[in-house]
């Protein structure tokens, strides 16, 4: 596991997750955004890193919103359209704060990594002390600040902790090239080095994979 | 309506080519003329080119009054100072059709002899199958008389939108931008049924005479405007129908002898159809109409390469945007899909949006602020792209 460069840019207003994964990228690459929302990651990467940035989007009012921008967007689902980008067509694949929300995350993961030579990951994390205080001391399922909607409204389906992602990894065979998390305020926790306790108190976890 | 009608004849902005363009086909037209019209400036490096293609029965006349009917431009609304299509920051131009009526070489022009001289009657139904291929040709033809290397973007809705994926497959470095809106890469069954129906009403005019009408004066009215109230339906929705005229009678027009009239009393959205017929015919030509709405049944672009639409468009840099409106049946949003996926296997830069509206296919052509909007900014950020904008 290589230490993570310092995210020196954090632009006002950008989700922090988002500019943690935007430290992730290299200037010029060429990145695809799944789950884009209304662009703000891709504008930024072209803003600031000159990339050439596009997005994939579900809900239709957000991929509006990014068009009307200027921001190269589709509306697509990350279930179905992946499969329709050739091999290696992009330097990294982001999936910000969606993959639990996918109907199957293992096999959006490996699209990711066949149509991307790197694959940047975001999720909020099951693991987090909250989410397990809450659980166990009411028996009922948490609602915190980040998982903030009802167990029978909220979109996502697939919840998974910062451990669980890295037994996946192993299991497919992706290297871990940077990991870190992070709480919803912004500051990086420092217990990376340590993925239990990241695990405890890291409210999302960001990935940086590469096939092996 | 009125049997006796004729198109004015006016004068048309054109060029006319006589080194001759080689049709599909196979045959060869010596000369072909193509009537435009240009809005705006052209900058001095000759790089803010916008062209725009019309649909099956729209002309060269997008963003000023039309000279026959009077009307204004069939896309004023997007195309013009201030607008989506900025006319203060764009040279837009809007030819008309090969095989169209509003003074580009078709059905109407005087016949080519063999021998290449003109004779003194009009092609009529002689007139070469053209193909959108070979009215992309004739367009390119314009776009290099005019001096333009590259355009900043291409265009248009319906068989305007296959056009624009004409011009992307076809002459991928001249175009920086392309929007084929309400569009496909074919043309349906469903839709060449609709089509063939209207062709049908044409033939079956008695006034058509095998398409040699000019003989005789008397033009194919009846059947041009019943093809015409066909088209028309697919182009509306039931919503669109049922929120403007849902079951309401109106009296029937006291010196109508139209067998409807028995009843004494017509339902409105039969009278608003009829309107759009017969309005229809003091503008168009019948034998174009079979010209063109043959060409858009002929519209396959995958089938001319291979079948792989994506091979259409392998290693472009063109930066597409598709649009596709919800209740639109003519050209529903999976056609516009369809395009997008093949876009993204050929590794392209596709926006593709999808407009939430009751009004049908029209929409394209309706006060939609959102697909308006949506314009707008894609091309700002193209703009940008192509170093338009400093």
């Amino acid at each position: 596991m290589s230490t993570l460069d310092p995210v020196r840019f954090l632009a006002k207003n950008l989700r922090v997750d988002l500019a943690l994964i935007a430290g992730m990228i290299a200037p010029g690459a060429r990145v695809l955004d799944i789950g884009c929302g209304d662009g703000t990651l891709i504008d930024h990467l072209f803003q600031t890193k000159g990339c050439d940035a596009r997005g994939i989007e579900i809900d239709m009012a957000e991929v509006t919103r990014a068009v009307a921008h200027g921001l190269p967007v589709m509306h697509g689902d990350a279930d179905i359209d992946l499969a329709h980008y050739p091999d290696s067509a992009f330097d990294y694949v982001v999936l910000s704060r969606a993959l639990q929300a996918v109907e199957r995350p293992r096999e959006v993961l490996s699209q990711m990594l066949r149509i991307g030579t790197r694959a940047v990951v975001s999720f909020p994390n099951f693991g987090h002390w909250l989410v397990r205080w809450q659980l166990l001391s009411t028996g009922r399922m948490p609602m915190t600040a980040t998982w903030d909607r009802p167990w029978h409204e909220t979109p996502n389906i697939h919840p998974c902790t910062i451990r669980d992602f890295f037994i996946l990894c192993e299991e497919e065979g992706y290297v871990v090239e940077q990991w870190l998390a992070a709480d919803d305020g912004g500051r990086r926790a420092p217990w990376r080095r340590f993925s239990r306790l990241a695990n405890l108190f890291g409210e999302q976890g960001v990935f940086l994979l590469r096939h092996r | 309506m009125d049997q006796s009608v004729t198109r004015t004849d006016v004068a048309h902005t054109h060029v006319t080519f006589d080194d001759g363009i080689a049709l599909e086909c196979g045959t060869t037209l010596r000369r072909h003329t193509v009537a435009f019209r240009t809005y705006g400036t052209l900058n001095a490096d000759r790089s803010n080119a916008v062209l725009v293609c019309h649909a099956l029965t729209g002309d060269q006349y997008v963003a000023e009054h039309h000279p026959i009917t009077g009307k204004p431009g069939w896309w004023d609304m997007v195309v013009g100072p201030g607008r989506p299509v900025d006319t203060d920051r764009f040279f837009v131009i809007c030819p008309n059709v090969l095989g169209g009526c509003m003074g580009s070489t078709g059905p109407l022009s005087n016949r080519e002899r063999p021998d290449g001289t003109l004779a003194d009657e009009p092609w009529g139904t002689d007139f070469p199958p053209v193909t959108i291929r070979d009215m992309v040709h004739a367009q390119k033809r314009l776009i290099e008389h005019l001096g333009i290397e590259r355009l900043f973007a291409v265009l248009g809705g319906s068989m305007g939108g296959m056009q624009v994926l004409q011009w992307a497959a076809l002459y991928p470095e001249s175009v920086f931008a392309a929007l084929p809106i309400a569009t496909a890469s074919y043309h349906s069954a469903q839709n060449i049924a609709f089509h063939e129906v209207g062709r049908q009403a044409i033939f079956a005019d008695p006034d058509w005479q095998n398409g040699r009408y000019w003989q005789t004066g008397r033009i194919p009215a009846r059947g041009l405007a019943v093809a015409r109230m066909c088209a028309h339906i697919t182009y509306l929705s039931e919503e669109a129908l049922t929120r403007k005229f849902g079951r309401r009678l109106q009296n029937a027009p006291k010196d109508s002898t139209e067998a409807i009239n028995l009843f004494g009393e017509m339902f409105e959205v039969e009278s608003y159809l009829r309107h759009q017929g017969s309005t229809f015919v003091q503008r168009f030509d019948a034998n174009s109409y079979l010209t063109i709405t043959r060409a858009m049944d002929y519209f396959d672009l995958a089938a001319d390469y291979g079948g792989d639409l994506a091979t259409a468009f392998r290693g472009t840099r063109t930066r597409f945007l598709l649009a596709s409106f919800t209740s639109d049946w003519l050209f529903p949003t999976p056609e516009s899909r369809t395009v997008a996926r093949a876009l993204n296997r050929a590794g392209a830069n596709v926006s593709f949006v999808e407009f939430p509206t009751d009004k049908g296919h029209d929409a394209f052509l309706l006060d939609e602020p959102d697909f308006h909007r949506t314009l707008a900014g894609f091309l700002r950020g193209c703009a940008v792209h192509a170093g338009l904008v400093r």
